[in-house]
């Protein structure tokens, strides 16, 4: 009797058909892929993206050289200089990362005590060439001042639980 | 010797400590704030409360003395609690700004918060704040991080002897400072940074440039003066940021002199970084082979009689080893004027306690009476001035001065009788008419120090047999005790003494070079780190400057062989006392600048004349085979006596201070913009000493 269904089945494509069922099944169904780049899926506050350096809402850089970050940066991306700056405050001349030892734990920005280096939602900052993943302090106080709106909101939404 | 009982261990201590001391023997930490060992006990901080059996409360234990069958425990609940009270109430008004403090890291308040305080803070009122103080261009004050501990201003009145910091007001609203505002006129001052355990006094120079544990920190000898202090040098990467004091009991105890500390921003300042070659009267950058290539042609041309046409000088930081081969290089190509002695100083020869520092500085401590020739400790060698005044504190210590500080109002931070100013009162003191020599001869360990203003004159030896006179006459000298001492200023002038890097037989002295080549009768002369001598007297001499700074030296020279500082190589100094220390390398030397005796070793190649070591080990071996003393690393080596000296007459003139500018000494301060800036507040007097206010007409 078995034999008989099995080869039955095998004649007919009954599994061909069960497949097809299946698939067209998903054409009544909700979409789950999204049309990237123009549409975006959701990104926790806490996603570990592209770097910047904040300011204060005055215009005043929030990095005062404290090294923290330097320090507990696993993959020693981070290279800072620092002298006293004109009105005697201690600020860095040089901040460094290199994006392409970066391994995104998100220890720079746990260390950082003014909130200063953040790791951003931004995940777009593919290159054309390695140079260009060597950031400097301009281009991450840039980094800043671009996404300034929703790294605010971000750490404003995991602020409960920090 | 009462016995108590620390955390249940007995011990037995001298009546005289205190309970801190005591656990501290026993190995039992105790967080302390305002103790230091070498300070004053102040017990103001109340850090290290602990509890003692039968006491109603708990108690200071830096400031109890012990007692016979005391019950101490340290960690029990009592102490602990106490401790923590104290940590908080000391936490109340520091601001929480360790982010930006330079201290972070390093600071005793934030590792004793973590290993003894409380987790969170219960204040919520106003933290005080207070204003910054000026104390001078070395130090940079954050007020407002001071837990008033006093440390500071026990280390100015007590070891620097400097009065000039105190607290103001009472209770919370105290304040340190100087009140008056002003620069702190003390060439110790450097040390306040050491002595703080907050950040509210930090390092000027240093400010906001690195984090301690960035750094690569290597184990060195100091070489501004000749005392040789012991040091770290503090890198990141190639570049020095800050020189720290090294503990050594016998030299420099913990403390470091500020021309020492603060003179490293130098380093990285006009440095030579490439060989140089006068080409139509100007320097080009050159290689090595064509710089090496000049000197061959001119040693060339100059015939069969060269080694009579050719000199060397060394310099005050040069180190034993590039001596040495510089000595053996002039030897093999035949000549005989070399001098280690820029400034003059008549010494040298086979007697080594003729040149040494006998009593040494530790010694400083048993004597019990002393006499300053031609010699201004303070600065000098400030560190064997800060020994000075510590056995001057002790009491009893009559000290009395002849000349070389620049008249009998000069500050040494001690009390001392001034006798007179030159060589006519030395005499009176030899032969017994003048009062202080009943001193000496009364003293059970007299000490005499010669200072470079008495030796570096034209009657230098006889000053020399005078004072030797002095030490013979009054008991200076016996099997247990040497009190004749000479103090040098330049690190490389002992060692240099020792290998005997002094004119040969027939050989000229600096003068005598200077003087010779102004006259054409010298042809070339190579100077090893030398800037202080009369450049302009060389005439039309073939000059060969082998060092790492660009000043008078190289100015002058016709061929300039990068050489490298003392902080990039591994080397030998002597200090005053005979004394052999070894400096280490912290960065390699910038460009294609070389440790100085691989210079010298490749130049002998070129020449024909190979010296006998290719590497490190077997030039020190070398080294140890010509002077034996050079293997006691670390010790006094011996410093036998004789018949130095020569008899003879010496001229009236006075002694003279041989330091214009303390803190524009060397080629390295020369360079350094914080020692500019020391210069230019201290040039009131030429120096930090004397009259404080600068020319106020206190002074003459």
């Amino acid at each position: 009797m078995s034999f008989m269904r099995n080869n039955l089945r095998s004649l007919l494509l009954w599994e061909i058909v069960e497949g097809m069922a299946l698939t067209f099944s998903y054409m009544f169904k909700k979409r789950v892929t999204i049309n990237y780049p123009y549409e975006k899926g959701p990104l926790s506050p806490r996603f570990r993206g592209e770097h910047a350096l904040r300011r204060y809402p005055n215009g005043e850089e929030r990095c005062i050289a404290c090294k923290l970050c330097e320090a507990i940066c696993p993959a020693q991306a981070i290279t800072i200089e620092a002298e006293p700056r004109d009105d005697g405050s201690r600020r860095t001349t040089r901040y460094d990362i290199d994006m392409t030892k970066c391994i995104y734990c998100g220890y720079c920005e746990e260390a950082c005590p003014v909130d200063a280096i953040v790791e951003g939602p931004n995940f777009e900052f593919a290159t054309e060439s390695r140079e260009e993943l060597f950031y400097d302090k301009e281009k991450l106080l840039a980094n800043g001042e671009r996404w300034e709106r929703e790294i605010a909101a971000n750490l404003r939404a995991d602020a409960p639980y920090r | 010797m009462p016995t108590l009982t620390i955390n249940g261990q007995e011990i037995t201590v001298d009546a005289n400590t205190t309970v801190l001391q005591a656990a501290e023997e026993l190995g039992i930490e105790i967080p302390r704030f305002c103790y230091h060992d070498r300070l004053s006990i102040a017990g103001n901080c109340r850090m290290c409360l602990v509890e003692m059996e039968k006491a109603p409360k708990p108690i200071a234990s830096c400031a109890m003395p012990v007692g016979e069958g005391m019950v101490i425990r340290t960690n029990s609940p009592v102490a602990e609690k106490a401790r923590k009270g104290a940590m908080e109430f000391l936490l109340i008004n520091h601001p929480l700004d360790c982010p930006i403090c330079d201290q972070g890291g390093e600071c005793d308040l934030q590792d004793q918060a973590v290993a003894y305080g409380r987790n969170d803070s219960r204040f919520d009122e106003i933290k005080r704040a207070v204003k910054d103080k000026y104390l001078g261009p070395l130090i940079a004050t954050t007020m407002t991080r001071c837990i008033t501990c006093t440390r500071c201003v026990r280390f100015a009145t007590e070891i620097a002897g400097v009065e000039e910091l105190g607290a103001t007001f009472r209770g919370e609203e105290t304040e340190i400072g100087t009140y008056i505002e002003e620069a702190l006129t003390s060439e110790l001052s450097g040390n306040l940074v050491d002595v703080c355990p907050v950040g509210a006094l930090t390092n000027q120079a240093y400010a906001f440039a690195a984090r301690p544990w960035e750094l690569n920190k290597t184990e060195s000898i100091d070489v501004h003066d000749a005392v040789g202090c012991n040091i770290r040098i503090d890198c990141r990467g190639a570049e020095v940021l800050r020189v720290l004091p090294r503990l050594h009991e016998d030299v420099n105890e913990e403390w470091l002199s500020d021309r020492s500390r603060y003179a490293v921003d130098g380093l990285g300042l006009q440095r030579l970084d490439q060989p140089y070659v006068r080409v139509n009267g100007k320097l080009q950058p050159a290689s090595w082979e064509t710089a090496f290539a000049a000197i061959k042609a001119r040693l060339d041309g100059l015939g069969e009689d060269a080694g009579g046409k050719i000199a060397a000088i060394a310099g005050d930081m040069a180190d034993v080893e590039a001596m040495l081969a510089l000595k053996e290089l002039f030897i093999a190509l035949g000549s005989t004027d070399i001098d280690c002695r820029q400034d003059g100083a008549k010494i040298g020869g086979k007697h080594r306690g003729g040149y040494l520092f006998n009593t040494s500085i530790a010694g400083i401590e048993d004597a019990d009476a002393l006499l300053l020739v031609g010699c201004n400790p303070r600065l000098e060698a400030t560190l064997v001035n800060a020994r000075i005044r510590k056995r001057w504190l002790a009491g009893g210590f009559p000290v009395a001065v002849i000349g070389g500080v620049g008249g009998p109002g000069a500050d040494l931070t001690y009390k001392y009788d001034y006798l007179g100013a030159g060589p006519a009162t030395l005499a009176e003191v030899v032969d017994g008419s003048h009062a202080f020599a009943k001193i000496l001869a009364d003293a059970e360990r007299p000490m005499i120090i010669v200072g470079s203003g008495a030796v570096a004159r034209d009657d230098g030896a006889a000053v020399l047999e005078l004072a030797r006179n002095v030490a013979e006459k009054t008991n200076m000298i016996s099997p247990d005790w040497n009190g004749f001492n000479v103090l040098h200023r330049a690190a490389s002038r002992v060692g240099g003494l020792d290998i005997g890097f002094l004119p040969g037989d027939g050989g000229r002295d600096v003068a005598g070079i200077v003087d010779a080549a102004g006259k054409g009768e010298i042809d070339l002369v190579w100077l090893l780190g030398a800037d202080e001598i009369d450049m302009a007297g060389l005439g039309d001499a073939f000059v060969v400057y082998q060092g790492h700074h660009g000043d008078a030296g190289a100015h002058r020279a016709d061929v300039i062989l990068p050489g490298a500082a003392y902080t990039e190589k591994d080397a030998t100094w002597v200090n005053t006392e005979g004394r052999v220390q070894l400096g280490r390398r912290a960065a390699y030397p910038p460009g294609d600048a070389r440790e100085d005796w691989t210079i010298l070793r490749a130049f002998s190649a070129i020449m024909e004349q190979p010296l006998p070591y290719d590497n490190l080990q077997q030039l020190r071996h070398h080294m140890v085979e010509v002077v034996p003393s050079m293997g006691l690393i670390d010790e006094v080596g011996p410093g036998e006596m004789g018949a130095f000296g020569v008899a003879g007459d010496v001229d009236g003139a006075a002694f003279e201070s041989p330091i214009d500018d303390y803190y524009l000494a060397n080629a390295i301060c020369r360079a350094s913009a914080v020692m500019a800036d020391c210069s230019r507040l201290y040039s009131g007097t030429g120096t930090n000493s004397g009259s404080t206010g600068g020319a106020t007409g206190t002074d003459g």
